[in-house]
């Protein structure tokens, strides 16, 4: 196992924000985390990538207990996220983002450079643009390009669908997939849960802090209750979910 | 309407006049550059001249107030810069390193006797450390909270000078040491290194040294692994943190070092004053520091230090209108954030941070639109 929350609690001063949610992530697979708002779902990957503390529980990680551990230092040990809001740097080109991706590195990145612009070409015609004046959807892509440029072993993907046009999600999707291919392991958190469920090999239902199913991503597409809930009731909505990307 | 149309018409071709300049300068070869710099500095040196103080401040003794309050300023906007400008943090109580400084030779130079030199170097390690020790604790907050707490910071410092006797209470600290003097060496009938009472100029050629030294080290810094880690964490600190920037302990250094840059410039300032008491280091010093650097385009040196000649100098000029001055002062601040609501030297960085929408101020900022925005949701469509 290569990523381990075990039985994690958080709280916002005194409120319970997370109650026990325990996660658990192979190596190769896409893992997803769906619910509602305020299920829990970004707090839980805030705290698995140290910018939240937690009080108590334990998180695992490539065999190390990282719990203590700073947000820098984990991104070392081999977490890459691109945060909640895509958290682009607005002031500097596309180019200087990913360079900051690779802060950690030392040596030559080149590779890597060119492989993020190959998968993100739309990254490599706006090399020079600055990171606040591009599209959302084309901040996303820079978001996750960055990430990608620490190498990392897991890539946490916080709500990467919010506020696209569904064209732009899909094609987000798709690279998400192939990002996974070429062999990484992916953490989603989402609120569009069928096409997470779509694109996940496992995934867990997050309510009020708490893990209420965990299974094949395949199967919750099919559980009538996961239906009711989050996929447009059943009767077929797959426009429903898709139309209502959380607005920002 | 028409009127704000006309505003941002002049704004825009001002702005676009400034960026056809720094593009330019960008462009310009590196032994250009030091012809520029060489000019500069040998510009700066002749500025105490009666010919140029005639115009510049015909009611005060020009080359005193390039002293103090112009250069003064310029070197504390610098450092605050670093802390404002560069790393994002808003610290409103710059005026207590500065004040530590003072102090430390005021102390040091009365008490122990010591040289002037030797009191530099303490000096500047004491507010490294007072800025490590301010910046422990309340570096875990962010944006207003932070702000508060460094205003509340200032406020300790000058009080706790005011009601501590053994530091001379109110009074303060009289009889300040100079520098040594090395009086037998004249350039062009000037002493120049000769510090006595009277000729303010010795001091101000230190000064404009002092100046040169924190230039040239913050210019490194900005370039620098340190200035790209400071980039990050004032654009979005969550966002430098996973990316494997150690953001806590980055935002240390920048308030060491602009605590250090505050407390050479303290040091200085004692040793020219005499006496000095806790009345000098108000809280207004810091707000006025704080919109030099603000004005003058937080983030980029030379806007910064244009922002803090305006801010120093403009008070003197207007002295002869007595309490007029301070009202031309404000309509003069009034009318730069009205045009130049980026600063009148703006980085190209900032302006893109201003445009995103966090106020150009970083993470300290509210999270309100700027004021042109309404391209942004263009792009975004």
């Amino acid at each position: 196992m290569l990523l381990e929350v075990k039985d994690i609690h958080v709280h916002y001063g005194k409120i319970a924000a997370i109650k026990g949610i325990s996660v658990e992530v192979n190596e190769g697979e896409i893992v997803t985390l769906i619910g509602a708002n305020g299920a829990g779902k970004t707090t839980t990957l805030k705290t698995i990538s140290g910018l939240r503390g937690l009080t108590s529980g334990k998180i695992v990680f490539n065999g190390q207990d990282i719990s203590k551990l700073p947000g820098h230092r984990r991104v070392i040990a081999g977490l890459g996220q691109a945060p909640e809001g895509r958290g682009v740097f607005p002031g500097m080109t596309v180019h200087d983002n990913l360079l900051m991706g690779a802060y950690t590195r030392s040596g030559d990145f080149g590779a890597d450079l060119a492989e993020v612009y190959e998968l993100f070409p739309r990254l490599a015609e706006r090399r020079t643009q600055m990171g606040g004046t591009m599209s959302g959807g084309e901040q996303q892509m820079l978001a996750i390009g960055r990430a990608l440029m620490a190498k990392p072993k897991v890539l946490l993907l916080d709500e990467p669908s919010m506020g696209l046009a569904p064209l732009m999600v899909q094609q987000i999707f798709s690279i998400i997939e192939e990002i996974n291919r070429r062999g990484t392991t992916v953490l989603l958190v989402e609120q569009n849960a069928q096409q997470a469920l779509k694109l996940a090999h496992r995934a867990y239902v997050l309510e009020t802090g708490k893990v209420v199913k965990s299974a094949p991503a395949a199967d919750l597409l099919n559980d009538p209750d996961v239906q009711a809930a989050y996929l447009g009731g059943g009767l077929g909505h797959e426009e429903a979910a898709e139309e209502t990307p959380a607005a920002e | 309407m028409n009127q704000k149309n006309s505003v941002e018409g002049f704004r825009h071709r001002f702005s676009q006049y400034g960026d056809a300049v720094h593009e330019r300068w960008l462009n310009t070869p590196g032994w250009q550059r030091w012809i520029v710099y060489v000019v500069l500095i040998v510009a700066a040196l002749l500025l105490p001249s009666e010919s140029i103080g005639s115009f510049m401040s015909p009611y005060t003794d020009w080359a005193s107030i390039l002293f103090f309050p112009i250069g003064t300023y310029v070197v504390l906007a610098i450092g605050l810069n670093v802390v404002v400008g560069q790393a994002g943090l808003l610290d409103l109580g710059f005026v207590a390193f500065y004040a530590v400084g003072g102090y430390a030779m005021a102390l040091l130079g009365t008490r122990l006797g010591w040289n002037f030199w030797l009191i530099l170097v303490v000096g500047i390690g004491l507010c490294a450390l007072s800025g490590i020790t301010l910046g422990a604790p309340t570096l875990r907050l962010r944006g207003d909270y932070l702000a508060i707490v460094t205003l509340g910071f200032g406020e300790i410092i000058r009080i706790t000078a005011r009601n501590t006797d053994a530091i001379g209470g109110p009074n303060g600290v009289r009889g300040i040491p100079h520098p040594p003097s090395l009086p037998d060496i004249e350039l062009f009938g000037v002493q120049i290194f000769k510090y006595g009472v009277l000729d303010p100029r010795p001091y101000y050629y230190l000064l404009v040294a002092l100046a040169v030294i924190v230039i040239v080290l913050v210019k490194r810094w900005e370039k620098s692994r340190v200035g790209r880690a400071w980039a990050a964490i004032r654009e979005d600190e969550d966002a430098a943190e996973v990316m494997g920037v150690p953001t806590f302990r980055f935002k240390m250094l920048a308030f060491a070092i602009g605590a250090s840059i505050g407390g050479a410039m303290g040091v200085l300032w004692a040793a020219k004053a005499i006496s000095i008491n806790p009345n000098d280091f108000q809280f207004l010093l810091s707000a006025t520091i704080l919109a030099a650097v603000v004005m003058g385009g937080a983030g980029n040196l030379p806007g910064v230090i244009l922002g803090a000649f305006v801010v120093a100098w403009l008070p003197e000029r207007f002295r002869g209108l007595q309490d007029y001055r301070m009202l031309i002062f404000g309509a003069v601040l009034v009318a730069l954030m009205i045009f130049r609501p980026e600063g009148l030297l703006p980085s190209r960085q900032r302006k893109a941070e201003l445009q995103e929408g966090s106020g150009g101020m970083g993470t300290l900022g509210a999270e309100v639109p700027g004021p042109e925005s309404q391209g942004e949701e263009v792009a975004s469509r």
